[in-house]
């Protein structure tokens, strides 16, 4: 295993092969970080509207979750970046207002949004059915409304309980923009990709990118860890002080 | 909606359903090799001989923190290279896509059901394996006729639960050019450029399969549930 090939030259490229890994990652960590704000707000709404006592919004909510769950990763790349745009013209037309690069990242960051929303909604539910009764009950009791009674009593606990299962989702959301490769978008696994196929050095190639994506995983899980403990309640959750 | 053809999806059938023959196939075996290799990775991760312990958690966490497609390429890139030093022959043998693909998912799957497994036999009372101590069974006797064989019937559901997600996990293979149900729906996009009829004829059965087995194993974990 030789390191100097990190340092050569890309072929009609700007920059070594280490800084198109780099770029790779940038994009990486992009779509991670917005589909991660996108799937956090949308999978709140759905895992609180999954434990309302409307019937209709929980059936909804419940589609929701089955459907996202049901297909694969891929095959939802597939269905984003072909499928919507050949059926509603109007996404057409403004698709071919954008230029491939922001098509393909518009793409992976929705794809991604949706399916990891599909799973945070679920935690966001278990976590919210996890707490006892009488904590809605109490809200209502002190004249709270529904609205208040999940902003100030539920979710602010219920959020807590689910910091370890949210904690591996993001890791499985940072491992899964990988298969945003599928429709072209040039991040870490492309450039990985692309340096083993034009240097015929996959090992190197694989290597550098199995280091960086256990790199990023263990930076994730500490930055949560970190979390965890700023807003642990003290006495509430078990090993926290 | 106008210029969809469906017809298309007809004359593809026989074709598409090769391709999820291979698809059904790679889960199973991957399925059925997983879990036979993740009992015993559990089993080594719950080893009191330290360095084995160690190598298992090591192997588990290195599998769980990089991207299956990563895995993929590895595996289809290095195979060839390993199996020549392996065996000592003179050029790399050339396995294929398809067949790498076995070992991969096997390899792969196997860090995911150590997890379980290892939750599973956890959950088996320290007092049953002692019981099986002083009657004067060894290690293979306890875990063979003890412990497994109840971790295996408690972990049942997530085990299958799993295996569903790997049923949709092994659509990446396609990425390799590989005729799965997805490699072989996107050679028909290509060559009848009926892009949007074929990928939404792959989710809607992806769906429907999926939704019926995961409803099964809810209705089989409400059966198989051990009154205590």
């Amino acid at each position: 295993m030789k390191l100097d090939i990190f340092l050569q030259q890309v072929p009609d490229g700007d920059g070594t092969w280490w800084q198109s890994l780099a770029s790779g990652l940038q994009w990486t960590l992009l779509v991670a970080l917005l589909a991660w704000i996108m799937a956090f707000a949308l999978g709140s709404l759905v895992g609180v509207a999954r434990t309302t006592d409307k019937r209709w919004l929980t059936r909804l909510g419940d589609t929701y979750v089955e459907l996202f769950r049901n297909i694969p990763l891929l095959v939802q790349f597939f269905l984003w970046y072909f499928v919507v745009p050949g059926l509603i013209p109007s996404v057409k037309v403004w698709v071919t207002t954008l230029d491939p690069t922001q098509h393909q990242l518009v793409t992976a960051i929705v794809c991604l949004g949706f399916f990891t929303s599909a799973r945070i909604a679920e935690q966001v539910r278990s976590g919210i059915q996890s707490l006892a009764r009488g904590q809605r009950n109490a809200g209502y009791a002190v004249g709270l409304t529904q609205v208040q009674t999940y902003r100030f009593v539920l979710l602010p606990m219920a959020y807590r309980i689910i910091i370890p299962p949210l904690t591996s989702e993001l890791m499985n959301l940072i491992k899964n923009t990988a298969v945003a490769y599928s429709i072209g978008l040039t991040e870490l696994f492309f450039r990985t990709r692309e340096m083993g196929e034009m240097t015929f050095r996959y090992f190197e190639a694989f290597a550098a990118a199995t280091l960086i994506y256990i790199v990023i995983s263990m930076a994730a899980n500490r930055v949560m860890a970190f979390i965890e403990r700023r807003v642990a309640v003290p006495g509430y959750i078990a090993g926290s002080h | 909606m106008g210029d969809l053809d469906f017809e298309i999806i007809g004359r593809a059938l026989p074709y598409l359903a090769g391709g999820l023959r291979y698809t059904f196939q790679l889960t199973l075996v991957a399925a059925t090799g997983g879990v036979i290799f993740g009992t015993l990775l559990a089993m080594a991760r719950l080893s009191s001989f330290k360095p084995l312990a160690l190598a298992a958690a090591g192997y588990v966490n290195l599998m769980r923190s990089i991207p299956l497609l990563l895995v993929i390429f590895w595996f289809y890139f290095m195979m060839p290279v390993l199996l020549q030093s392996l065996t000592g022959a003179e050029r790399p043998p050339q396995i294929g896509a398809e067949r790498s693909a076995y070992i991969t998912f096997v390899m792969f799957e196997a860090a995911f059901f150590c997890e379980i497994m290892r939750a599973g036999i956890q959950s088996i009372a320290k007092g049953q394996a002692g019981a099986g101590y002083a009657l004067g069974l060894n290690y293979w006797q306890v875990m063979g006729k003890i412990v497994l064989p109840q971790a295996f019937r408690n972990m049942l559901p997530i085990l299958l639960t799993q295996s569903i997600i790997l049923f949709q996990d092994v659509s990446l293979v396609s990425l390799l050019n590989v005729t799965d149900f997805v490699g072989a729906a996107v050679k028909v996009a290509q060559r009848d450029s009926r892009v949007v009829e074929m990928y939404l004829f792959v989710a809607v059965v992806y769906f429907v399969l999926c939704f019926a087995l995961s409803a099964a194993v809810k209705r089989l974990q409400l059966r198989i549930a051990i009154v205590r």
